[in-house]
């Protein structure tokens, strides 16, 4: 296979609600990451989007609707589908294009818009629970992630309030994103004084919903090598997916999320990801689910990554920083967007051109990861400089 | 940030240009219904908790319990072996206490929506709701008993049984 590099990357702004449509939003995002590598249009041999469920929208085939914006007439065009994996996953399948041969350049193009759903973007999951087993049990999205963090909690004996110190991480990290639609600096008794979701999540462990787009641009070596000097490559790539039993799996620890790391590591020769990543960002759309994912990505021991998170390891400043963009939780949720948001975050920062988030010490590899599907999906990009 | 890229795409709005309809918008709400059959592993579980019982179907070759009962097992892709019936009695294997309803509005009485172990599965978990108890004595590890709603009033549905009450 080829070797694959991203050479330029954009994004919106996340905001609760834009005023732009879909496809406004992929089409400026698209421009600007093509304007950053000073590629245009014509130089795209291929489109791959990502963007989660239809239902937000109610737009048949969203793809196609925003295919114009994607800058894909007259392409090949497919559409991944991971659901919250999605935007990591929606960087694999651009790699594949790319590694396969068969394309030169590929770009990578996310978008949501949540809002258009009401009153909240939450009752477009109806339909995503087992309509005989679930669905008549009233079931609400929050459940599964109250269940998630309570068995995770109690399987380590790991608090509230240790677990609060992500949101507060993540705000913080996210003061510095431009792009950022929750940023703040926040306490951990901020945390626990807002108000009961489902416990044990409050509001503030929670991401916002959000309405954006973000694109990357892949490229083949010799195309890379051609119109930038600082090429990203892409070192490894893998997902995997769990069973949709949720009963039939214990929710303390996520096995496809390892298994996904695990392949891409395996790509990328990595043999101890906690000394061979500098960098990592992973999923955060709840607090708990950063200290989670690190675990099934291999950078901790099981129920060790709030040691990491307390002795302050994860820190910007820290030696291995989880999330120095403020993920989720700071910049905001555009589901497919948000992968590709931290997928950018490793372009930028192993570039050197975070700004005032880049993190100390000259990162070379970072590692990115989405979880989505019927919250058993694990996606992961390792890049490298 | 990329030093090429000085300006930030989007432009965020808020409730109020939404309440002042200072924006256009069209909205839609779809009518729609959909009569989804419960197929033949679905059918008997379902069909027996009418009868006030709960049934998985085994793989003896995986040496696992499928539950809901289900006619293959996806690991080793062979068609189920038995039917077994199990317990109304399991353990509470996480729980939560939830103030949001389906489409995230606010609930003033909490729900408690849990994974129950069912006795006699191994360990394999249902989705149901546990009630008749201070939402916040609640544990995970805690034994429970199904509530079975009234013979006449059941349907041959998940929500047969009532709900989950400690014993």
């Amino acid at each position: 296979m080829r070797k694959v590099a991203v050479v330029g990357a954009g994004m919106t702004k996340f905001m609760r609600r834009a005023q732009e449509t879909g496809k406004e939003l992929a089409w400026e995002t698209a421009k600007l990451a093509l304007d950053s590598c000073e590629l245009t249009v014509k130089d795209v041999d291929c489109v791959v989007m990502g963007t989660a469920p239809d239902a937000f929208d109610m737009v048949h085939m969203k793809h196609e609707y925003l295919s114009d914006g994607a800058g894909a007439w007259r392409k090949p065009y497919v559409r991944g589908f991971l659901g919250g994996g999605t935007g990591v996953f929606t960087a694999c399948q651009a790699w594949y294009h790319v590694a396969s041969g068969m394309f030169d350049v590929c770009l990578a193009v996310t978008e949501e818009k949540m809002s258009s759903c009401l009153p909240h973007p939450q009752g477009a999951f109806v339909t995503c629970w087992d309509q005989f087993t679930e669905s008549p049990l009233g079931t609400s999205l929050l459940w599964f992630f109250a269940w998630e963090m309570n068995r995770y909690m109690t399987s380590h004996g790991i608090t509230e309030r240790e677990i609060a110190l992500v949101s507060v991480k993540n705000k913080k990290n996210a003061l510095h994103h431009p792009c950022a639609q929750l940023p703040g600096e926040i306490t951990v008794d901020d945390v626990m004084k807002s108000e009961i979701m489902a416990w044990p999540v409050k509001r503030l462990d929670v991401s916002p919903t959000s309405d954006g787009a973000a694109v990357l641009v892949f490229a083949s070596e010799e195309v890379a090598k051609r119109i930038t000097d600082r090429p990203v490559w892409v070192q490894g790539v893998g997902w995997c997916l769990d069973t949709m039993y949720i009963g039939q799996r214990d929710l303390y620890y996520p096995k496809y999320v390892e298994y996904a790391a695990r392949m891409a590591y395996d790509m990328a020769g990595i043999k101890d990801p906690r000394r061979e990543i500098d960098i990592a960002e992973p999923y955060d759309p709840f607090s708990y689910k950063e200290l989670h994912h690190g675990e099934g990505l291999l950078l901790c021991d099981k129920g060790e990554a709030v040691r990491l998170l307390v002795d302050g390891e994860t820190q910007k400043t820290g030696r291995q920083p989880w999330c120095p963009s403020g993920g989720a939780l700071g910049v905001g949720n555009a589901i497919a967007a948000t992968g590709v948001m931290k997928v950018a975050e490793l372009f930028w920062q192993l570039r050197g051109e975070a700004g005032e988030r880049q993190v100390p010490g000259r990162p070379r590899r970072g590692v990115a990861q989405a979880w989505g599907d019927e919250m058993q999906v694990g996606t992961v990009v390792v890049l490298g400089v | 940030m990329s030093e090429k890229i000085k300006s930030w795409p989007g432009t965020p709005l808020g409730e109020k240009e939404i309440k002042e309809k200072r924006i256009l918008v069209t909205e839609w709400q779809p009518n729609l219904k959909y009569a989804w059959d419960t197929g033949a592993g679905y059918g008997r579980y379902f069909a027996e908790l009418k009868k006030g019982k709960i049934v998985g179907t085994k793989c003896n070759k995986c040496r696992r319990t499928l539950l809901p009962a289900r006619l293959f097992c996806e690991w080793c892709f062979r068609t189920a072996d038995e039917w077994v019936y199990l317990k109304d009695t399991g353990t509470v294997n996480t729980f939560s206490v939830a103030y949001t309803g389906t489409a995230a509005e606010r609930l003033k009485v909490p729900r408690i929506p849990a994974l129950i172990e069912i006795d006699g599965s191994g360990g394999v978990a249902i989705m149901h709701l546990i009630s008749d108890v201070d939402p916040w004595k609640v544990k995970i590890g805690m034994k429970v008993k199904a509530v079975w709603k009234p013979k006449q009033k059941r349907e041959g549905a998940i929500t047969d049984i009532d709900y989950w009450k400690p014993i």
